[in-house]
């Protein structure tokens, strides 16, 4: 199987549904661990990160538990597949960009995907649609266990698990909530949100981690710490936050709609109308208003376009999603011109025009 | 709740990271470089950073650069380093999560011989002293059965 073929696919984190859908769009879990019997990354040589793949492919493919795994060897890959991979959260750009032998195990629904010889050799990660972080950390916990029982990772008694780099020693876990706060954004009371959750250890980021409010109003909550406290309390850490955050963005949305909803639904509907008629339109640009739109479809200001429609858009109007879908290679300036039209026949379908099969480039 | 131990400027630097989860290594490499000038001399860090773990074989200059570690016995071999940032990361030093359920307790002193039997099995090649290579690979195919 080749890693594009999840491209008629939408993924986990897309799907749209799960708790709080509206405002939160996954839920992720990972955990950093190593090989106890070999050297971090950073001094592994060839024959070692080779070893460490094959161990790791052998143990994941002969578990019962981990048997439904597409595994993916990531330095064979082009770099649009590898991009491709980055862009649906499967694999993270260093993975991406680095050298040597290195993998992915990938679950069919996208679910759970195993980075190996990433930062650390181990990498595993769980994303749920929503709010969901009780369910991410069973089936994290699960697989945790499954690969236990056949690999002694690093740990020492006192500092836990041992990692390549000290941030995430201890637990090596990592928990992040999507969010999309467009309104927090646009009464501009994003800034407070961010100092506060500064001083409760949470740090925030963007949705791969870029320039973030170009990345459509999408903000990553996650720990900072990983030692010194379970992995339960951990997660209840960020439980905890999520929903008073919720909260703040909800009241932000209903102070737009009832002190400037003329503003509000300008704004969303030039969003459609742009991206309903452009001819030409980068990623960011598209990222920016979809995600007006997105808040438009929240409340009730657009009605023809569904949520999930709109995170289908999100996805595949990115650079390698968009060339894997025309199936050839594009320079910036055709990109911007074949997202445009991917978009003018997404987003006019629903009026009864250019709907013939769903992801063909004509 | 407890407070943030990082001034406010490399909390800026940590909300601003570009990594996908967490923290640029060079970020961390310059905590540890502030933290470290805090009480060293010129002197005292360049003599630090020429000690090197016998184990893998990185130098501490290696780590302060990367903010990357070369391997488990790391930890306990720049222990005196390390401490002082790991508690400025974390506010703590001991781990109260998860363990293997196989009780590993006690395994890394073995497992740290593996890796540097590995390293000398390298070095041995380089050499191109094959027949100590060899040796050193049954020693540690026996070890690593016992870890099993």
């Amino acid at each position: 199987m080749k890693p594009t073929d999840f491209a008629d696919e939408l993924g986990e984190w897309l799907r749209g549904d799960g708790p709080e859908s509206d405002i939160v769009m996954s839920s992720r879990i990972r955990l950093a661990r190593n090989l106890g019997d070999f050297p971090f990354i950073k001094k592994c040589n060839d024959v070692h990160k080779a070893s460490i793949e094959s161990t790791v492919c052998e143990k994941v493919t002969s578990h019962s538990d981990l048997a439904d795994t597409v595994f993916v060897k990531v330095n064979d890959l082009e770099e649009l597949e590898r991009q491709f991979l980055v862009e649906r959260q499967l694999i993270s750009r260093e993975h991406s960009e680095s050298s040597g032998a290195r993998s992915v195990a990938i679950d069919k629904q996208e679910v759970f995907s195993l980075m190996i010889n990433e930062e650390d050799h181990l990498r595993i990660q769980v994303m749920k649609s929503g709010l969901d972080l009780e369910k991410a950390w069973e089936r994290v916990e699960t697989i945790d266990n499954a690969l236990e029982e056949n690999i002694r990772f690093a740990f020492d008694s006192q500092l836990g698990y041992l990692t390549a780099c000290p941030t995430n020693v201890g637990t090596g876990m990592r928990v992040s909530v999507m969010l999309h706060l467009p309104a927090l954004v646009m009464t501009r009371q994003i800034e407070k949100v961010f100092r506060s959750l500064e001083k409760v250890n949470l740090a925030v980021r963007g949705l791969y981690g870029e320039g973030s409010q170009a990345m459509g109003e999408f903000y990553q909550i996650s720990n900072q710490i990983t030692l010194g406290k379970s992995e339960t309390d951990l997660i209840n850490d960020v439980s905890e936050i999520v929903p008073v955050i919720i909260g703040y963005e909800r009241k932000a949305r209903e102070y737009l709609i009832n002190e400037s909803q003329d503003d509000l639904h300008d704004k969303v509907s030039r969003a459609i109308g742009t991206l309903q008629n452009a001819h030409q339109i980068s990623s960011e640009e598209t990222m920016q208003l979809l995600s007006k739109v997105r808040l438009g479809v929240n409340l009730d200001l657009i009605h023809d376009v569904q949520l999930s429609t709109v995170n289908k858009l999100f996805l595949r109007t990115q650079p390698a999603h968009l060339q894997v879908l025309a199936g050839k290679k594009l320079s910036t300036t055709d990109r911007n011109v074949e997202r445009a039209n991917y978009l003018r026949r997404h987003l006019n379908s629903s009026q009864g025009k250019s709907d013939s099969g769903e992801d063909l480039f004509v | 709740m407890s407070a943030l131990h990082y001034c406010a400027e490399c909390a800026d630097k940590y909300l601003k990271s570009d990594s996908d989860d967490e923290p640029v290594a060079e970020e961390v490499g310059t905590a540890i470089t502030k933290h470290l000038k805090i009480d060293q001399t010129a002197d005292e860090l360049h003599r630090l950073d020429q000690k090197v773990c016998p184990v893998c074989g990185i130098t501490f200059y290696e780590f302060r650069q990367s903010g990357r570690l070369g391997c488990p016995n790391d930890y306990e071999y720049f222990q005196e380093e390390l401490n002082p940032l790991i508690m400025s990361i974390h506010g703590e030093t001991n781990h109260v999560g998860r363990r293997p359920a196989r009780g590993d307790d006690g395994m890394l002193m073995q497992q740290i011989e593996v890796i540097r039997l590995r390293k000398e099995m390298t070095e041995a090649v380089e050499r191109e002293d094959y027949e100590l290579a060899s040796r050193i690979r049954d020693q540690i195919k026996q070890l690593e059965e016992e870890l099993q």
